[in-house]
């Protein structure tokens, strides 16, 4: 999917010659552009080519593991045009000491958040970013945990497996080896009485910076409140919180603040090795895991080639618990929207009950209710189990059209619910595409973008289905759009399972150490949440060398604050609730 | 737009749910509830009516392939003693992501070189993730995943490391939970075996 | 929790207003049973357990048989904390917050690996392991999630907990306040005010970190 049409790559190079140049690395196919240049190649790539849409930004800790070698960081950029296509990769280079980057936010609004991030993680300032400050971590925490060098608390060897465990055989509970007994480490000299903490400082400086854009409202004498929703408050779906700018009861300035969740997805992602990721994938939002698994499996089996392609009847099985994965997601963002909007638990608990249903057949099949850890590379863990495919079967075609006409009954034309939701949290059409919104979120604001028609994976293109739009985008079409999702999603059930082949399930012997060749890969698909895309960087070893993941809950955020200025505190959390946010994939 | 007509559709949406829950009742009189049959009704695609299932009283049926906390097999000996199946060779050690599981070799006391079969086998419970890898790698079926989940306790630091002792299990328990993969993994021991045992034959054949 | 000393055993210092009651231990039967009964948890949930606490709270497991669907948002109002994922470093100090804030007498839950003792996440650098390590645990319900039903296995041995429990001929002198656990503070990393000696100590020479003694 790294590759482009070959007219294309001759102006890109052409048009910069010396600035942009094709990656050379073994396995990589994207294209290195000079440090300095790079805001001018956006410009262009967005303007005149039409890449307008950026996916993903993320950043690799490129240290040197021989004498020879260079060190540096690597800031990677996938790029996508809206109107479909495969992605363009760019990555600029920075020395490791001192690392800057100038800031793509003013072109692509999308890129805030992981910019954000790559900065609290790695340290890479990002020169021109409006507000550069630390997301997932606390300011005032020391170091940047993803940088190669530097090591936790629990740190016990570079790369899993431990010795420890095997041949070792010394157990033991980490933390009774720690001075404090918990999972701690202080610098030397650290003195805890004197230490003033300033960690919400920044965070209120620049809700109230933000603020100078739109202090126009400002018609009366008053004063403006700042509240904090969260972390711990029944509407924000888990750990998250948004700090608020009010005037009046009317929104001015809202920053979201998360990390609440932050459990190192990707630190312990590259100490994993390639096949021990694919559990940890099933908790990054732990309501769709096997659409997860989908994602990584579509990225590691992109670099092992030929040895990777699943089975027939695997893609198959694939395609049907991915999109049995969508609807119950849509089930449960429904219910719990209405929950936000105040219709306490009767839309929720229907909603679970087809839920309950559908994690019947998952638990039957992969073994667990939630965490399936079901993918393998080259298909699957196991086969449907004796009489699953017939249960399947009767579901999609006897009961879930049926109980989603009755949801759709029950609530569509519900005043309360249009009054609440129509014209609330509106996004347009380009804002959209400028804050890479993915997913529902996306197609409800009228761009007819969907990974599995743009880019198609797997086997979808053998599917007949309609890829669901609405013009509004507001919250009422955020509402919409999922309940045609459903009746889409039981469109393709219904047509895999009647044309499902026999034969084998997985390719190859599923060995436990899993060779994968040198190189990049950025896996995606078109998860429930939007995008999930796995950004995997291989050096032949028996581990990734760097496991970022695109998620799509968390770069959908970025439009939060836009969407939710000049209306009131209650619309904020409905806005939040039609997002559908899942806190770890989030934070992961 | 006719005010309040849609609130009342969705109000007769519930007031179906109600009432079917009655008719529901009154079909089964009596055997909708505590018995299997019920249990599964009510989750079956015809499920109305009331959902909930009864426990403690009455429990969802745990599906073959239902994976929570390992355990390891061992085979009774004609004389009772317990034979382990575990070779300790570690490949369930290296395959778990979280890295919760230790083994202790055995030595042979006279030669120093390791035995087949682990002194001690240690799951931190707090650290497993229930992914079930040990169980699909180990090459000897001999750790599998339990169906218990009832093991809520007061205290962890005293429980919530297993060792051998509390992890061992026999093969019939593991014949009991998961019927069908354990006949299909004994189909193909069997295969094995009787292969060996043919190739054995042929070559003593060949020597006469 | 800590345990109560019992009002029977010898030497005990009955307060002046408790001599004038007369203890009665069939009262504690009736007490009990009412505080089983309607164990009122905080709705809180961190992470993917919080999932199947929702699922446990929903139509199939249906907690209201247990008088557990009342689930609180405020802590003020609450009996039970189920601490249902994974805590990290930065949440820890809402935690012990809201713990806190919760009136006597107040039970806590580690529901899931995570909670119990850090789960498949122990490792990070973000990552509390163990809730317990902070606040006092009352019942540790295994699994990476506890299926709902394990959820309501773990309950049914709070409110067995309850059972055994005596609160009301117990007599504790209410007059004078709890006192709260200190809340942990967000330096370099967290820092619990009661391992002030610890660190000041251990940073003196290096920094202090985990030391693993290398295998044999």
């Amino acid at each position: 999917m790294t590759e482009m049409a070959p007219a294309q790559e001759g102006t890109l190079e052409a048009r910069f010659p010396g600035v942009v140049t094709h990656d050379e690395r073994k396995g990589y196919e994207g294209y290195i552009v000079q440090l300095d240049k790079l805001t001018e190649v956006a410009q262009v790539l967005r303007d005149d080519l039409g890449y307008d849409f950026l996916s993903s930004v993320t950043a690799v800790d490129y240290l040197a593991q021989k004498e020879d070698e260079e060190s540096y960081f690597e800031v990677v950029y996938h790029l996508y045009k809206s109107t479909g296509g495969s992605a363009l990769v760019l990555a600029v280079q920075t020395p490791r000491d001192n690392p800057a980057v100038p800031s793509l936010t003013p072109l692509y609004p999308g890129a805030e958040f992981q910019e954000r991030e790559a900065f609290d993680l790695y340290g890479i300032d990002f020169t021109d970013h409006p507000d550069m400050r630390r997301i997932l971590m606390w300011e005032g925490f020391e170091g940047f945990p993803m940088r190669k060098d530097w090591k936790e608390p629990y740190f016990e060897e570079d790369v899993k497996p431990f010795a420890n465990r095997w041949p070792g055989g010394q157990v033991y509970r980490i933390e009774d080896h720690n001075p404090v007994g918990k999972n701690n480490q202080y610098p030397q000299g650290f003195d805890p009485e004197s230490w003033s903490p300033a960690i919400e400082d920044a965070l209120y400086d620049s809700l109230r910076r933000s603020n100078a854009e739109y202090d126009e409202i400002e018609d009366l004498d008053t004063e403006q409140v700042i509240v904090n929703l969260g972390p711990q408050h029944p509407s924000t779906h888990g750990v998250f919180r948004m700090a608020v700018l009010m005037d009046g009861e009317t929104i001015v300035a809202l920053k979201p603040v998360m990390g609440y969740l932050h459990r190192n997805h990707e630190k312990i992602g590259e100490r994993n090795t390639f096949l021990h990721n694919m559990p940890f994938t099933d908790r990054l939002d732990y309501i769709t895991s096997l659409s997860n698994n989908f994602g990584y499996a579509l990225a590691v089996e992109k670099l092992m080639g030929a040895k990777g392609v699943p089975t027939e009847r695997a893609e198959y099985i694939r395609v049907i618990m991915a999109e049995l994965t969508r609807i119950s997601s849509h089930l449960w963002a429904i219910g719990f929207l209405l929950n936000d909007l105040g219709a306490f638990f009767t839309p929720s608990l229907y909603a679970i009950e087809e839920r309950e249903l559908l994690l019947d057949i998952f638990e039957a099949t992969t073994g667990s209710r939630m965490m399936n850890n079901y993918f393998r590379f080259g298909g699957v863990a196991r086969d449907f189990p004796e009489g699953v495919l017939e249960r399947i079967g009767e579901l999609v075609t006897e009961r879930l059209p049926r109980k989603v006409d009755e949801l759709d009954r029950y609530l569509t034309n519900n005043e309360i619910v249009r009054t609440r939701c129509e014209g609330i949290g509106v996004l347009s059409p380009d804002e959209a595409i400028e804050y890479s919104m993915a997913g529902p979120m996306l197609r409800a604001s009228g761009v007819p973008y969907d990974v599995r028609r743009a880019d198609p994976y797997s086997i979808y293109e053998q599917f007949d289905f309609d890829v669901a739009v609405r013009y509004h985008g507001d919250v009422y079409d955020r509402y919409l759009i999922r309940l045609d999702e459903i009746r889409q999603s039981i469109r393709i059930v219904q047509q895999a399972v009647e044309r499902i082949p026999d034969g084998d399930f997985l390719t190859g012997k599923n060995p436990y150490q899993v060779r994968v060749p040198a190189g990049e890969a950025f896996g995606r698909v078109e998860g429930p949440k939007g995008e999930i895309g796995f950004y995997v960087v291989s050096n032949g070893k028996a581990n990734p060398w760097r496991y970022h993941v695109r998620a799509p809950s968390f770069i959908n955020l970025t439009a939060l604050e836009k969407m939710c200025i000049g209306s009131k505190v209650a619309d904020v959390v409905v806005v939040l609730g039609s997002v559908d946010i899942i806190l770890g994939e989030v934070d992961r | 737009m006719n005010f309040g007509f849609g609130i009342l559709r969705g109000l007769m949406v519930t007031m179906g749910h109600f009432i079917g829950t009655f008719v529901e009742d009154f079909k089964w009189i009596g055997k909708r509830y505590y018995t299997p049959e019920g249990v599964a009704h009510r989750s079956s695609k015809n499920a109305s009516g009331i959902f909930t299932v009864q426990y403690p009283e009455e429990k969802l049926p745990v599906p073959e392939e239902f994976r929570f906390i390992p355990f390891l097999l061992y085979e009774e000996g004609p004389d009772g003693e317990q034979q382990d199946r575990c070779t300790s060779c570690g490949i369930c050690a290296k395959v778990c992501p979280p890295q919760c599981i230790w083994i202790v070799r055995t030595e042979d006391p006279d030669t120093g070189r390791p035995v087949p079969e682990p002194v001690e086998f240690y799951i931190d419970i707090d650290i497993c993730m229930n992914c079930g890898y040990c169980a699909e790698y180990c090459p000897f079926d001999a750790i599998k995943m339990d169906h218990q989940y009832e093991l809520a306790s007061y205290d962890r630091h005293s429980a919530h490391i297993y060792n051998k002792e509390k992890l061992s299990m026999s093969v019939d328990y593991y014949a009991q939970i998961r019927p069908t993969n354990y006949r299909r993994e004994e189909d193909i021991r069997i295969a094995k075996e009787e292969e060996k045992a043919a190739k054995a034959a042929a070559r003593a054949a060949a020597k006469e | 929790m800590t345990e109560t000393p019992n009002l029977n055993t010898e030497g005990y210092d009955i307060s002046p207003e408790a001599r004038a009651n007369v203890a009665i231990t069939t009262i504690d039967k009736i007490f009990n049973a009412g505080r089983r009964y309607s164990v009122w948890p905080m709705m809180f949930g961190l992470a993917c357990c919080a999932i199947e606490m929702i699922s446990a709270a929903a139509g199939r497991y249906d907690l209201a048989r247990f008088g557990m669907e009342v689930l609180r948002p405020s802590p003020r109002q609450s009996d039970l904390m189920i601490v249902s994922g994974t805590v990290t470093k930065k949440m820890l100090p809402q935690i012990v917050r809201l713990y806190n804030q919760m009136p006597d007498p107040k039970y806590v839950m580690a529901m899931g690996a995570c909670a119990s003792g850090g789960g498949p996440f122990k490792e990070g650098y973000n990552v509390v392991s163990g809730v317990d390590k902070y606040i006092p645990v009352d019942v540790y319900v295994p699994g990476c999630p506890p299926t709902p039903q394990a959820l309501l296995h773990g309950l049914m041995k709070i409110q067995e907990k309850i059972d055994t429990e005596k609160h009301f001929t117990n007599f504790r002198d209410r007059t004078k306040p709890i006192e709260p656990i200190p809340v942990p503070i967000l330096g370099p990393d967290i820092i619990d005010p009661r391992d002030y000696e610890t660190i000041k100590d251990g940073v003196k020479s290096g920094p202090l970190t985990t030391v693993i003694p290398a295998v044999e």
